[in-house]
């Protein structure tokens, strides 16, 4: 009763309106319109980071040309191509899209509440990402061009701008990934608060959906891992601007200490990406496999003990950096255990299908591919995590090609697969299962032919961040070139193919028909309420109350084979 | 299996590649499995009319060994992943067997300086030969580098030897190998440098006794009186 | 343009305020990038014991005034919480100015400080002992300048009788802020 008589004063100020039109988009504290903001944001440095990777993959399969579009590729430009298409589609896609977008849409709806704790923090938190994402834009076109040091930016390269010749660019990154950090801190804190106490009326924590529980626990190794890099980015902006020594071994500094945090954030961040996607996952196949969730409780625990051990592994990155031999031991080891909570992870999520009643959708397919391509990225890590043969495939190809068979399914069949899942809900609209089946295939098979060949060439001692490797004849003959070429033509179709994506999703916006609440027939609440749903998500006095689980599909004696969390027993 | 692509030109290289199959059989297994499970499920159990899905909790025994089984399993086979590793990694990175040669490898942007140490043998005497991204060794020899950088960090990487170690600048670092197979091969430079990090190709050259020898005569600088 | 709390904000499923459990992950943050910032600095001056001819040139008799100021005005922002804990808005807001008072105070000790330090040559890249110096105690001084400035707006607030809650908030903000004082006094002013 409390909660209608608060909703309504809450409808009646919202009667008393600033602006309209598009700066009621601007202005908004709406979660859901939050969440589009991230996403539309997230997609643009999407489209920027693979075309960046056209143009250094045509560098590469055919050294010298002229790019189309962007003309001959100088080592310099080369280096900062490949710099900021990590540093963009690690912290300007991956993280808005799977946990900004996604956790601002989904969090308050799956668990019955009307928005966020803080809406107004969230808008600010979208405003400092947005910030970030002008600057490092920005730092693409300023004098001397982008910074080209890698994603992990070490010093003294990055510190110098004697070194790395790109002055005001290396410090536009440095500050555009601080403010990212910024953003994400703030939105965190929604996140997490939200879950935590704005839960419906009798859902209790083992109610709450895993793409939920995953958010949030990303969130929270998000937050405490990076502060040390915070730190060391604090550190690093001050050797760059003011002329410190915190880096600079020739004035007591240490450029190795850089590396430690980086990498102390680095590691946990992969989990922090992955969780979320892993996530979305579970819902879409708990969904159209018609089956309970197998081991609630038991993919929460291995989510939380990944997310522990994520700590204790930084320095498999570091394994030949300098570091004191005998600590390489202690990281084989942690890492290497790391894999096991991860497999359990995969096996869980796969043993959920036996018994199913599986409907191949588009969303469906998605989720599917994350596991089957997911798998290499993570068996691919092993070879890594093994310091005896990281010494041979370090800063190759080969680890190149495991962090995409990993970041890939992350950041775009789980994106893609929450949208196509989600777009109903978020849209009003159905999409077009066909186009989203040609877009599938046309995404998944051409991912995979870039990414061979990278594994073989990784094997073949082919090191990383090289514009030319026609200029080391053990890798310039042509079985080679070969490989390079093969890859940047799959690289080609598959972007020609996310056309495909953009047409369905216009035209599926533009359909007359509307969607209705519960097209997939699930059980967690954002499919209770209008697609899409209004400010405040459900009518005052209908706020919905929880009496079971998200996942009981095929529940044994019932009619329907999906029993809502929301139905009174 | 790397050795098809790339040959094996040092003493530990079988090592490494020893340890890289022994991951790859055991991972593969477990890869094959996993995928075999994934597409083999999603077959059985295709949605067919009529027929509901199977209502389980997690808590039933005859699925859940399918799943507490492989996790024993896995964890077996990362110890002996692990154990491997280790072993390799002891030989090649925390001993130091005794050196017949000792070089200096000074990276900087954009190049390689080797110092070698020249007819007498010994390091830092008036007869070393000091050379530009060319490397020579001699095969059957024990050899210490003694790894620098000048400026940023750089990384000496020799693919056939499976050797890399870091260059910081602001230390001296000491790695070894013994050259087994003699030939000419690629090192390069394995830590984004600034522009020129892609031209930092340098060669190395694995001679037999003699052709080192008349290599080193014939680049031994002039004495000074 | 008006804006009202969404029911998610009144709701506590865990029995605890949301504001409360907001103000706690903040701080569970902060303490990572202050952990980091002085775990770098404790390693690097184990392993460079000439610093220590650099701090013996800060002054410890400033730092331990400075000390006891945060200590105050953390005092000041607990009698604030008090005072708002019994609905006394404009008392709670006295106590919360003071507490502002005690932050402004402690800038221009620190301004001097700095002034005298820089005088003498004692800047940012004199050493790396300096460096970590005005980075650390600068990162400080950022939050309490943020500190201060939330403060007088929740103190605005108070005084209107309005959203009395966040003056416990601000107080466990500020309590950490002397906290990380607490840890940056020794290693900066008395490890010398």
């Amino acid at each position: 009763m409390a909660e209608a008589i608060a909703h309504a004063k809450h409808a009646e100020a919202h009667g008393h309106h600033g602006p309209s039109g598009i700066l009621k988009y601007v202005w908004s504290t709406d979660h859901k319109i939050i969440a589009m903001q991230y996403m539309f944001t997230g997609m643009l440095m999407a489209v920027i980071g693979g075309l960046m990777a056209y143009v250094f993959r045509m560098q590469l399969a055919f050294p010298g040309i002229s790019v189309p579009g962007f003309g001959v590729v100088s080592p310099g430009e080369y280096n900062s191509l490949v710099t900021n298409h990590g540093s963009i589609m690690i912290f300007w896609v991956a993280m808005p899209v799977l946990i900004a977008a996604f956790g601002n849409f989904l969090i308050p709806l799956m668990i019955g509440a009307d928005d966020m704790v803080f809406p107004r923090i969230n808008r600010l938190s979208f405003q400092v990402f947005f910030v970030s994402a002008v600057l490092i834009l920005a730092s693409l076109f300023v004098e001397g061009g982008g910074f080209g040091g890698a994603w992990t930016a070490y010093p003294p390269l990055s510190a110098n701008a004697e070194y790395n010749l790109t002055a005001l660019g290396s410090t536009l990154w440095l500050v555009a990934v601080a403010l990212e950090f910024v953003a994400f801190l703030l939105g965190g804190i929604n996140f997490i608060v939200t879950l935590m106490n704005s839960r419906a009326p009798g859902m209790k924590a083992y109610d709450i959906p895993i793409v939920c529980w995953f958010i949030v626990i990303a969130a929270i190794l998000f937050m405490l891992s990076v502060g040390p890099l915070i730190a060391g980015a604090v550190m690093l902006l001050f050797d760059q601007t003011l002329g410190t020594g915190f880096y600079d071994p020739t004035r007591g500094g240490d450029p190795v200490l850089w590396q430690h945090l980086f990498w102390f954030f680095g590691h946990p961040e992969v989990y922090v990406v992955m969780l979320p996607a892993f996530g979305i996952v579970v819902e879409i196949i708990a969904t159209f496999a018609r089956k309970k969730l197998f081991g609630y409780k038991l993919v929460l625990y291995t989510a939380v003990i990944t997310g522990v051990l994520s700590f204790f592994v930084w320095a498999h990155h570091q394994f030949v950096a300098g570091i004191d031999p005998r600590m390489a031991n202690i990281f084989t080891v942690t890492t290497l255990m790391i894999s096991v909570p991860v497999a359990e992870l995969c096996f869980v999520i796969i043993a959920t299908l036996y018994g199913g009643s599986i409907t191949l959708s588009t969303p469906m397919l998605w989720a599917l591919a994350f596991m089957a391509e997911f798998l290499i990225g993570g068996v691919t890590g092993i070879f890594l995590g093994a310091s005896g043969a990281d010494i041979y495939f370090h800063d190759t190809y080969f680890v190149l090609a495991h962090f995409h068979y990993t970041f890939f399914p992350i950041a775009i069949i789980g994106t893609f697969a929450g949208i196509t899942y989600w777009f109903p809900k978020m849209f009003g609209k159905m999409m077009n299962e066909t186009l989203g089946k040609i877009h599938f295939w046309g995404t998944v098979i051409p991912f995979n032919v870039i990414f061979i060949p990278l594994f073989v060439l990784g094997a073949a001692g082919q090191h990383r961040r090289i514009y030319n490797y026609q200029h080391f004849p053990d890798l310039a003959g042509p079985e080679f070139q070969r490989l390079r070429i093969i890859a940047t033509v799959a690289l080609l179709v598959m972007l020609v193919f996310q056309l495909v994506f953009f047409a369905n999703f216009f035209l599926s916006l533009r359909r007359k028909e509307k969607a209705p609440r519960n097209p997939w027939r699930a059980n967690t609440l954002e499919w209770t309420t209008e697609s899409p749903p209004p400010h405040g998500n459900w009518p005052p006095d209908e706020m919905p109350e929880v009496y079971r689980g998200p996942y009981e599909y095929s529940f044994p004696g019932r009619d329907d084979d999906y029993w809502p969390q929301n139905e009174p027993a | 299996m790397i050795e098809r692509l790339v040959v094996q030109a040092s003493s530990f290289a079988g090592d490494i590649d020893g340890l890289i199959i022994l991951v790859a059989v055991l991972v593969g297994f477990w890869f094959l499995i996993a995928e075999g499970a994934l597409l083999a499920l999603v077959f059985a159990f295709r949605a067919k009319p009529g027929q509901k899905a199977e209502y389980l909790t997690g808590k039933e025994e005859h699925v859940k060994r399918w799943i507490s089984f492989p996790h024993g399993l896995v964890l077996i086979c990362d110890v002996f992943i692990i154990v491997a590793s280790v072993q390799v990694w002891y030989n090649v990175k925390q001993r130091l067997p005794e050196a017949d040669y000792v070089i200096r490898v000074i990276g900087q942007q954009w190049a390689w300086t080797f110092q070698h140490p020249g007819a007498d043998g010994v390091l830092d005497t008036t007869d070393d030969i000091r050379t530009v991204d060319d490397l020579h060794v001699e095969v059957d020899r024990t050899y210490h580098f003694q790894l620098e950088s000048r400026d940023v960090l750089h990384s000496f990487s020799v693919p056939v030897f499976r050797l890399k170690q870091d260059a910081v600048p602001g230390r001296r670092i000491t790695g070894w190998f013994r050259p087994t197979r003699i030939g000419r091969h690629d090192v390069q430079c394995a830590e984004i440098c600034g522009f020129g990090h892609g031209v930092m190709a340098a060669r190395i050259a694995i001679e037999d006794a003699s052709e080192h020898a008349a290599w080193i005569a014939a680049n031994t600088p002039a004495q000074a009186p | 343009m008006s804006f009202a709390k969404p029911i998610a904000t009144t709701r506590s499923a865990t029995g605890i305020p949301t504001g409360r459990l907001a103000i706690w992950w903040v701080l569970a943050s902060e303490v990572v990038i202050f952990g980091g910032l002085l775990g770098s600095y404790v390693m690097h001056r184990l392993g460079h014991p000439e610093w220590a001819d650099a701090a013996v040139h800060t002054n410890t008799w400033i730092g331990a005034f400075n000390t006891f100021v945060l200590l105050t005005s953390s005092f000041t922002a607990v009698l604030a919480h008090e005072a708002a804990h019994d609905g006394e808005g404009k008392q709670a807001a006295k106590y919360l100015m003071l507490t502002i008072g005690g932050a402004l105070t402690f800038l221009l000790v620190k301004s001097v400080e700095w002034g005298i330090e820089i005088s003498h040559g004692y800047t940012i890249t004199a050493n790396g002992f300096w460096a970590f110096y005005y980075t650390a105690a600068g990162l400080h001084a950022a939050h309490v300048i943020a500190g201060a400035v939330i403060m007088a707006f929740i103190a605005r607030d108070a005084w209107r009788g309005r959203e009395l809650q966040r003056v416990e908030l601000i107080g466990i903000y500020w309590h950490f802020v002397d906290v990380v004082w607490i840890f940056l006094f020794p290693l900066l002013y008395i490890a010398k």
